[in-house]
C-alpha cells in the first residue's frame, strides 16, 4: 500500500517545468506514484495541479522534464511528450471536472465510444456488458448503464466517467475535482469506491483544495504551491493546520466568531415562487425569514434553485407568486439601485460575468453602483476626483493589490477582485448582506479574509444569507441553516445542532431520512 | 519553429507610435500594387491624390465638405458600437434626417436664419432617431436582430424618399428631375469660407464629437453606456438600468445620423433626392472602426478618409485609374488597423520546435 518497495512505482515524473511567458506553472516538480495508493494533489488555484495533469496527459509540452510510466511488466519507460494519445495507450486515464459525455446516448454507449473497431458491421454489446457487469461489481460502481446521460444525475454521471476509464483498462485514474459536484453523501459514496479500487491494485491521483476531503481518502499528499511541491506527507501523520499552512505559505488566521445578537426579521419571504427554465431550478412556494444579526446559510447542490433566490434577493427579479419583504415593505419592483439604496449588499455569484467590468477601471467598479449618486456627481459631470479618492480608500482598506486605481479590473486575480467587490458593498455598513458562493476559487488566506468581514458585518448587527455550495464554509460561518433541493427550502435549525449527514440527506431531497439520522 | 501568442498586460506608447507608423507604411506599399499594375507610377499617383486632397484650398474646402457627414455618421457607429447595439443603418437615419430637414424647412415655417437652422437641425436628429428607435425596440421586445432591422431599414427609407421626391414633395420648377421642393434660404447652412462648398455642419459634426467625448468620459449616462456595452451582467446586476440605457444610445446614434443627412440637405444641395448620400452612412462604420470607436479619433478618420475619396477622384481625373482605388485604400487601411490592433493586444514568441527541449540537447 502507501509506502511500498520502488518496483511498486507506476508512474514518475521528474523535473517537470512549464513556462507561459513569465509565469512559471510548474518548477521543477517531482512525483511519484505507486500501485494501489490515493495520491492528493492538494493545493490552490493557480498551484499548478491542472498544468501538470495536463502535461501527464499530453496536452501541453513541458520545457523540461520526463514522465515515465510503467507498462503491464512494472518497467518503467518513458512517455513521449505531446501525445494525449500515448497517454491513453500507456494506461493513464482522467475524469474532468466537466463530464465528457454525449447526453444523448446511453451510459453503456458512451463507454464503449470509441473502443470499437470502425468498419465493423456489428457490435460486440454482449461482450462489453459481460466485462462492465464484472468492473461493477468488484468496484461497487452502480449505476444503470441502458438510461441515457441526459436522465442521470451529476452522481451516476460520474460513475458513468469512471467506468469509461475503468474499462479501457487503465492503471493510472486522475480525478479532477470531483467532489464538486456531489453530495457529501455522494462524495463518501466516491470515497469508498476509490478506496476498494486501490485495493485492487489502481494507482489514484486525486485532485483537490479541499482539506476535508483529502484527509478522508488519501494515502499520501503532495501540496503545491505555486509551481513548486511545498511539501509532500503521508495522510495518516497529516493534520489539517500543517496542510493549510503548506497550501498557502504562511499560517493561516482562525475565523472566530461570538454568539449572534439576533434582532427582527430584516428580509422576509413567504411563499415564494419563481418559474425558471427547468423545475428543479424554479422557487417553490419559498417561505423563510433572515433576522438582523444573523447568518443564515443555505446549502444545496448547484443547479437546485439557488440562482432564483440569489435573482430575486439582488433585485433582478421578481417573484411570479407570494411576498417578499424588506424591512418589513413588500418588494414590488425589481430595482438593483433601490435595494443598494435601503442598506442591502449584493456579492454576485460569478465575479468575472456579474460582479466587475473587467475594462473598467478599479475606481469605476467600485463606483459603479451609486454611479448617479451625489457623491460622484457635480455640475452634471463625473467627479473623477472623489471616485478615485474612494478608490484609493478602498484599496487600502480592504487590501486590494492592484497598480492603482486606474488599473484595468481584469488584471486583478480572483481574491482581489472579490475584495474589491467586498470593498464596494460593505463600506457603507450594509443592513442586509446577500453573500452568493464570496470565497468560490479564492485561496484560503483570501476565504479567511472574506469570512472575518461577514461576521463582522454580522456582528455590526447586519442580516446576512449566505448561500454556498460548500458545506466547511456553511458550518464555520452560518448560524442557522436553510437547505434548499429541486426549490424547496427546508429549515434545517441552528447549526450548532447540525451535522454534515443530516444536511447532506436534505441536500440529497431525504427530509425523513434526514429527520431518522438526526434522531438516531 | 513554433509561435506562441501572448495577451500583453500593458501597451507602451512608443509601441503604439511604432504600429502606427508600420501600419502607414504598409498601407502605402500594399497600395501601390495594384496603381502599378493599373500601369500608373505609385509616386505619381500618390502625389496627384495628395494634391487632390489637400494641395490648395480648393482641395482642403472639398474634403472637409466630404468629412461633414463622415463625422456625424462615424459618432452613429462609434456609439452605439460602444454599447455593444449594432446600428448598421446610419446610411437611412440620414436620409430620414434629409426628410425631416425637407418637411420643416422647405416652407412649414418661417423664422429668422438661426432659428430656422435650428428647427431644421432638431427635425433631422429627431428623424433620425425616431427611425432608429424602431429596431432598438424590436430588439428589446421581441429580441430582433438590430443588424438585420438596420441595414434593411435602410432600403425602406431609401424607397420612400424616391416616392417622395417624385410624389409628395416633387419640385414643380426641376423640370421633372427627381427631387424634392428646395429650402428656404433661411434654412441654408452658411459657408465658412467665401466662394467654397465647406459649411456649417463641418463645425457641427466638431462640436458633436466633443460632446460625445465629453459625456462618455465624464458624464454617469457615459458610464453607463460603456459599462453597458463591456459587460452587460455586471451592469445590470449593479442596477443600471440596461434597457433603457440601449434606448438613449439609439437615440442619440440615430439622431448623428440624422444630423448628417440635414448637412447633406441644408449645408450641400439644398433640396432632397434619392443620390443625397455616396453610401455616407455605410462609410461611417469604417470610420468608427478606423478611429477605434473614439470620438476624436473619429473626426481624424472622417478626414483622412474624405481625403481618400477626394484624392482619388481628382488623381482618376488626371492618369484615368479608375476611382474605385479609395474604396480599396480605405478598405485596406481598415484591414490593416485591425490587423494592428492585434499586435497591440498580444505578443508573439518564437519557439524551438516540439520535442527539443533544452534538457535532451546532450
Amino acid at each position: 500500500m502507501p509506502a511500498g518497495p520502488d518496483d511498486d512505482v507506476v508512474l514518475a515524473l521528474e523535473g517537470i517545468t512549464k513556462r507561459f511567458g513569465a509565469l512559471v506553472a510548474n518548477d521543477h516538480l517531482d512525483l511519484v506514484l505507486r500501485r494501489g495508493e490515493i495520491l492528493a494533489l492538494l493545493g490552490e488555484n493557480g498551484a499548478g495541479k491542472t498544468t501538470l495533469m495536463n502535461i501527464l496527459f499530453g496536452h501541453y509540452l513541458p520545457e523540461a522534464g520526463t514522465v515515465r510510466i510503467a507498462d503491464a511488466g512494472g518497467v518503467l519507460s518513458p512517455l513521449p511528450h505531446g501525445s494525449p494519445g500515448a497517454a491513453l495507450r500507456a494506461g493513464i486515464g482522467m475524469v474532468h471536472q466537466h463530464f465528457t459525455l454525449a447526453e444523448n446516448l446511453s451510459g453503456i454507449d458512451n463507454i464503449v465510444l470509441g473502443t470499437e473497431p470502425m468498419l465493423l458491421p456489428y457490435r460486440q454489446r454482449s461482450a462489453a456488458r459481460l466485462r462492465l457487469a464484472q468492473i461493477i461489481a468488484e468496484s461497487g460502481l452502480d449505476v444503470d448503464l441502458d438510461v441515457r446521460v441526459a436522465a442521470l444525475t451529476v452522481g451516476e454521471r460520474q460513475r458513468v466517467e469512471i467506468l469509461k476509464a475503468l474499462y479501457r483498462n487503465v492503471r493510472v485514474l486522475i480525478l479532477d475535482e470531483p467532489t464538486a459536484v456531489l453530495t457529501p453523501q455522494e462524495a463518501n459514496g466516491l470515497f469508498e469506491i476509490l478506496r476498494r479500487l486501490a485495493a485492487a491494485g489502481l494507482a489514484v491521483i486525486f485532485i483537490s483544495h479541499k482539506l476535508g476531503e483529502v484527509l478522508a481518502v488519501s494515502h499520501r499528499i503532495a501540496v503545491l504551491r505555486v509551481g513548486r511541491k511545498a511539501g509532500e506527507l503521508v495522510t495518516a501523520e497529516a493534520d489539517r493546520r500543517t496542510i493549510a499552512e503548506l497550501m498557502v505559505g504562511k499560517a493561516v488566521p482562525a475565523v472566530h466568531r461570538s454568539a449572534p445578537v439576533v434582532g427582527h426579521p430584516v428580509l422576509e419571504f413567504e411563499r415564494v415562487t419563481l418559474r425558471q427554465r427547468s423545475a428543479r431550478q424554479s422557487l417553490q412556494g419559498a417561505s423563510f425569514a433572515v433576522r438582523s444579526g444573523e447568518i443564515v446559510g443555505l446549502a444545496g447542490v448547484s443547479g437546485n434553485g439557488q440562482q432564483a433566490l440569489a435573482a430575486l434577493t439582488c433585485g433582478l427579479a421578481l417573484p411570479d407568486s407570494g411576498e417578499i419583504r424588506l424591512f418589513g415593505e413588500r418588494l414590488r419592483r425589481a430595482d438593483p439601485r433601490g435595494l443598494v439604496a435601503t442598506g442591502v449588499a449584493r456579492i454576485p455569484e460569478d465575479r468575472n460575468s456579474d460582479g466587475v467590468v473587467g475594462t473598467m477601471s478599479v475606481a469605476e467598479n467600485i463606483a459603479i453602483e451609486d454611479v448617479r449618486g451625489a457623491a460622484y456627481n457635480r455640475f452634471g459631470l463625473l467627479d473623477g476626483r472623489a471616485m478615485a479618492a474612494r478608490a484609493r480608500e478602498a484599496i487600502t482598506g480592504y487590501d486590494i493589490r492592484c497598480p492603482g486605481p486606474d488599473a484595468e479590473t481584469r488584471l486583478l486575480s480572483g481574491g482581489n477582485m472579490q475584495k474589491l467587490i467586498l470593498a464596494r458593498v460593505l463600506e457603507r455598513e450594509p443592513r442586509v448582506i446577500i453573500a452568493n458562493q464570496p470565497t468560490r476559487g479564492l485561496d484560503v488566506g483570501a476565504q479567511a479574509d472574506v469570512h472575518r468581514r461577514i461576521i463582522d458585518a454580522r456582528d455590526r448587527g447586519a442580516a446576512v444569507l449566505l448561500i454556498s455550495e460548500d458545506l466547511d464554509e456553511l458550518f464555520a460561518l452560518a448560524d442557522r441553516l436553510l437547505v434548499i433541493h429541486a426549490g424547496d427550502i427546508t429549515d434545517a435549525g441552528p447549526t450548532g445542532e447540525l451535522d454534515r449527514g443530516t444536511v447532506g440527506m436534505l441536500m440529497a431531497g431525504h427530509p425523513h431520512a434526514a429527520n431518522e439520522a438526526a434522531t438516531a | 519553429m513554433r509561435v506562441q501568442i501572448e495577451p500583453r498586460a500593458t501597451t507602451p506608447l512608443s509601441l503604439r507610435a511604432m504600429v502606427v507608423l508600420v501600419t502607414a507604411f504598409a498601407a502605402l506599399v500594399l497600395i501601390a500594387i495594384p496603381v502599378a499594375l493599373a500601369g500608373a507610377s505609385p509616386f505619381e499617383a500618390y502625389g496627384l491624390m495628395l494634391k487632390g486632397s489637400v494641395g490648395s484650398l480648393f482641395a482642403v474646402s472639398e474634403t472637409l465638405t466630404r468629412a461633414a457627414p463622415l463625422i456625424l455618421t462615424g459618432l452613429a457607429a462609434a456609439v452605439a458600437f460602444r454599447a455593444r447595439l449594432w446600428n448598421i443603418g446610419a446610411e437611412g437615419q440620414l436620409y430620414a434626417g434629409a426628410i425631416g430637414a425637407v418637411l420643416v424647412g422647405s416652407g412649414l415655417v418661417h423664422l429668422p436664419p438661426p432659428l430656422m437652422i435650428a428647427a431644421v437641425m432638431l427635425a433631422g436628429f429627431a428623424a433620425g432617431a425616431l427611425l432608429m428607435l424602431v429596431p432598438a425596440l424590436l430588439k428589446q421586445r421581441f429580441g430582433a436582430d438590430e443588424v438585420v432591422v438596420t441595414l434593411l431599414l435602410n432600403f425602406v427609407v431609401i424607397l420612400l424618399v424616391q416616392m417622395l421626391v417624385e410624389g409628395p414633395l416633387k419640385d414643380p420648377l426641376a423640370l421633372g428631375w427627381p427631387q424634392s421642393v428646395p429650402l428656404i434660404e433661411a434654412a441654408d447652412l452658411p459657408k465658412l469660407l467665401p466662394r467654397m462648398r465647406v459649411h456649417l455642419g463641418l463645425l457641427v459634426g466638431l462640436a458633436a464629437a466633443l460632446i460625445l467625448w465629453v459625456v462618455l468620459k465624464k458624464t454617469a449616462l457615459g458610464f453607463e453606456i460603456r459599462a453597458t456595452g463591456e459587460n452587460r451582467a455586471a451592469a445590470r446586476f449593479a442596477g443600471i438600468p440596461v434597457d433603457m440605457t440601449m434606448l438613449k444610445v439609439a437615440l442619440i446614434s440615430g439622431g448623428l445620423a440624422g444630423l448628417a443627412g440635414v448637412g447633406e440637405v441644408a449645408g450641400v444641395k439644398g433640396y432632397l433626392s434619392a443620390d443625397l448620400s455616396p453610401g455616407f452612412g455605410y462609410a461611417g462604420i469604417v470610420v468608427a472602426m478606423l478611429a477605434g470607436l473614439s470620438p476624436i479619433g473619429t473626426v481624424f478618420a472622417a478626414i483622412f478618409v474624405a481625403a481618400v475619396f477626394v484624392g482619388a477622384d481628382s488623381m482618376s481625373r488626371a492618369t484615368g485609374i479608375s476611382n474605385y482605388l479609395a474604396d480599396l485604400i480605405v478598405a485596406l487601411s481598415l484591414l490593416l488597423v485591425l490587423i494592428s490592433g492585434f499586435f497591440l493586444r498580444f505578443r508573439l514568441r518564437f519557439r524551438a520546435a516540439a520535442g527539443n527541449t533544452p534538457g535532451r540537447r546532450a
